[in-house]
């Protein structure tokens, strides 16, 4: 149990966690502070590494190469149907890291708070990432926070940091894709920038349809145990899956060939693109993957990730293919070829 | 131009002259100001948040049986079209 | 989707395109022009051109407002909201077409321009009511699709009295664009046998205003739906025109249009707007009674009089064909910035910034098909 709950409470008054709201004196290193990282922080987010109360945790790392990778969170609105912003950062940079095939160790967490926040939204982002962690047995074992000024934040920013360690002879990266490759995606495309839509005002529309944020490493390895040589694993989020499947071929130096037909997609999703003229292919993702394997694994590969909860949708869409110009193409559901392009900026809805 | 998707009408609302409409289980309210005598269950064209017209389900199944006859070839004829497709 | 799913059915697809390759003749070609840049679109996006017979082609048409849009008129939007301050709602289609100067809506608003995407004309009515304070304008464009529900803005801001929203009106018309295409037509101009009509224009408009094409410059029409069987269908009742040497208006999506289309539409337009007498289109020059300008009865609601702006320069970038391109004279790879110096991150004209528009849909979907293009496409891609 933590040793914190035990000792007397250090803090004249407690936190007022139901009316209260985060103000300059949060981010100060003065008492304020201390009692935010206390009464809030450290309660939710709950581990003997953290308890230790320093500036930094210290661990044994095991045997076999690091990998580490960090994350900006920015989004809003931070409550949206299926999460929020804290769990979000948590599986995001748990993604972020099991994508080289690391097994995730450890989370480090920055706040950024405006001024104004309410404390009680504050315990709800930071209960969620502990909830998140603990299901994913990645613990926050450090932290900070900053307090800025109304107006020069939107309410919440998190920045995560992951570190994991990859076991020998594992090399999953995303130049490794090679003609001949397979290509899988772990489920349906589209859900999570449908959800964070369906909450912006003026586009207006009501959905079922929830955000798929998850934690992905215990599928990753699964897949791993099943076709130890993947080539290429990698999370579909801003930009969709048309953006990840471009990065890839370019830094893998090859072209793809993907089916319209294959992939999969709620019937949800594709009705809110629609009516918004936007091409789910470049819609968020928040808890599905993308891998490349040798074309005669990709059997074995699909079989492991259906058998798992968070790949039951999964799909072979296509293969890599030898192209000097890169180029992502699809057979579309009509019979007919087109390219995916890799898109300037963010899709906008459109009219016309 | 003017991307219009067929969705259905699930609510009316007269005093606002809005409705509520449904495409695919996706529901959005829009205006129904351009279109007289709407009614629950009938599916409108929707662009910009309003509807523009209905659509006629008898001709949609005309057309969809004109574009099935269309397909259907005689073999001597569908043999000579492939050739000419290659 | 129903309605939307059945006429993508790549069955059917397959059935109606042995069908046009066993009727189209191989001895002719056959150049379709598809006007609206939604057709540009979905024959792109589901690759239709694929299906047809290697003597059938589609030609691009100038049916995309945002293309044809000239660039003094974002220019003066975006002067609108920065020198009087106003909140300028826009359709997100036109956020990032490169105004004059290399500026645009999106660069506006990053540099503390009140600029808004909008969905419907309906927020910008409600953005009004929110502020009182605040000059709120509607940036309005489009064809006859999109003109009726500035109609309907007009008349609710009346009715509520509204002071402080006006509309800053681009609407345009579709067959006068269509008849100077026609009368362009010829050896030196763009080839034409036939014309696909736009889908919803025509459900406002009709069928009836088509009529003056097989009449006047002996071309047959059809008005062809917007999803990708509409159009392969379309292209089949064109060739089965062209093959027996009729030329009529034909309506293949009768599931929407009719003879004379939305007689409430039409009213609303005719109760608040009137043709301007003279439009620049980007690419067609001036056209008379092209475009449409706010009735006097409802001129307090001009935002064109409220709040004068400076036209501008306007001046298109050296080497942009979009003129050429809009006229379907030229290809996307045909010109020369294409695919160099113009792509999405970097666009020249509007035909590349809108998705509607013959060189982003090409950029987007079609460079696979052409080496030559692709080579240099591909070069910037990975720059």
């Amino acid at each position: 149990m933590d040793q914190s709950r035990s000792r007397k409470p250090r803090f004249a008054g407690r936190l007022d966690l139901k009316h209260g709201a985060v103000d300059m004196s949060h981010g100060s290193g003065g008492r304020a502070m201390a009692q935010l990282i206390e009464e809030l922080f450290r309660r939710q987010l709950d581990n003997t590494l953290l308890a230790q109360g320093n500036d930094q945790a210290l661990f044994q790392p095991p045997a076999g190469r690091l990998a580490i990778s960090t994350d900006g969170h920015v989004i809003s609105p931070l409550f949206f149907p299926g999460g929020d912003i804290g769990c979000l950062a948590v599986h995001g940079t748990i993604n972020d890291v099991a994508m080289c095939g690391a097994r995730p160790l450890y989370l480090a967490a920055g706040f950024i708070l405006e001024e104004g926040l309410p404390l009680a939204d504050l315990e709800r982002i930071v209960a969620s990432m502990a909830r998140a962690a603990n299901a994913a047995g990645v613990p926050v074992i450090t932290g900070d926070t900053k307090v800025v000024e109304r107006g020069k934040g939107d309410g919440c920013f998190i920045t995560t940091t992951g570190v994991g360690v990859v076991a020998d002879g594992i090399t999953i990266s995303g130049d490794r894709a090679a003609p001949g490759d397979a290509i899988l995606v772990s489920g349906s495309i589209g859900d999570h920038g449908v959800a964070i839509m369906s909450k912006r005002e003026n586009l207006g529309f009501e959905t079922e349809i929830a955000s798929d944020t998850a934690a992905l490493h215990e599928l990753v390895a699964t897949m791993i145990a099943a076709v130890p040589d993947i080539h290429c694993l990698r999370d579909p989020t801003r930009g969709g899956l048309a953006t990840t499947l471009n990065e890839l071929a370019l830094q893998s130096g090859v072209g793809m060939q993907i089916r319209e037909e294959a992939i999969p997609i709620r019937p949800e999703v594709a009705a809110a693109c629609e009516l918004l003229g936007l091409d789910p292919l470049y819609v968020a993702n928040e808890g599905k993957l993308v891998a490349m394997c040798p074309g005669d694994r990709a059997g074995a590969l699909l079989s492991a990730m259906q058998a798992h909860p968070l790949g039951r949708d999964a799909a072979i869409v296509g293969q890599v293919i030898a192209d000097p110009h890169h180029f992502v193409q699809m057979e579309t559901s009509f019979g007919g070829g087109r390219i995916v392009a890799w898109l300037a900026g963010e899709q906008l809805p459109r009219i016309c | 131009m003017c991307l219009a998707i067929p969705a259905q009408i699930l609510e009316i609302d007269s005093a606002s002259d809005t409705a509520l409409v449904s495409l695919g289980g996706v529901r959005k309210p829009i205006s129904l100001a351009l279109v007289a005598d709407a009614a629950i269950g009938d599916y409108v064209l929707v662009h910009v948040g309003y509807a523009l017209n209905r659509i006629s389900p008898e001709e949609a199944e005309r057309t969809l049986a004109l574009m099935r006859e269309c397909g259907v070839l005689e073999p001597v004829e569908a043999e000579a079209s492939q050739e000419l497709l290659q | 989707m129903r309605y939307v799913d059945e006429f993508r059915d790549g069955e059917m697809a397959r059935g109606l395109a042995r069908a046009i390759a066993a009727e189209a003749d191989p001895g002719r070609s056959y150049r379709l022009m598809e006007f609206c840049g939604g057709h540009t679109h979905a024959i792109f996006r589901y690759g239709v051109q694929d299906l047809m017979p290697p003597n059938l082609r589609f030609v691009h048409g100038p049916g995309c407002p945002v293309c044809v849009l000239p660039m003094t008129r974002i220019d003066q939007a975006i002067a609108m909201a920065a020198e009087h301050g106003v909140t300028l709602c826009t359709y997100g289609d036109l956020m990032r077409v490169p105004a004059s100067e290399r500026n645009s809506l999106l660069k506006a608003k990053a540099d503390g321009a009140d600029i808004r995407m909008i969905y419907s004309t309906q927020d910008a009515l409600a953005i009004a009511r929110q502020d009182p304070g605040r000059q709120v304008v509607l940036f309005a464009i489009g064809f006859e699709t999109t003109t009726p529900p500035t109609a309907v803005a007009l008349k609710t801001a009346r009715a509520e009295g509204l002071k402080n929203f006006s509309v800053f009106c681009n609407h345009v018309l579709t067959p006068p664009a269509l008849r100077t295409i026609l009368a362009s037509a010829g050896p030196d101009g763009v080839q034409l046998d036939g014309i696909l009509g736009p889908s919803h224009v025509s459900t406002v408009i009709g069928s009836r205003p088509y009529e003056f094409v097989p009449v006047e410059f002996g071309k047959p029409v059809v008005i062809a739906g917007f999803e990708p069987l509409d159009v392969m269908q379309s292209a089949l009742m064109l060739v089965r025109q062209i093959n027996d040497g009729r030329c009529a208006v034909e309506n293949q999506y009768t599931r929407a249009v009719t003879r004379d289309g939305n007689t409430k539409a039409k009213a609303l337009m005719a109760e608040t707007l009137v043709p301007r007498q003279g439009f620049e289109w980007r690419g067609l020059g001036e056209l008379p009674n092209s475009a449409l300008r706010i009735a006097d009865a409802y001129a307090d609601f001009d935002a064109e009089l409220r709040f004068p702006v400076a036209p501008g320069a306007g001046k298109e970038i050296k080497g942009c064909e979009c003129p050429s391109v809009l006229r379907g004279v030229m290809e996307p790879i045909d010109c020369k910035l294409f695919g160099t110096v113009c792509t999405p991150e970097n666009p020249m004209g509007a035909c590349m910034v809108s998705s509607e528009g013959a060189c982003a849909a090409y950029w987007s979907y079609g460079r696979f098909r052409q080496p030559k293009a692709a080579a240099g496409a591909g070069k910037s891609a990975a720059a």
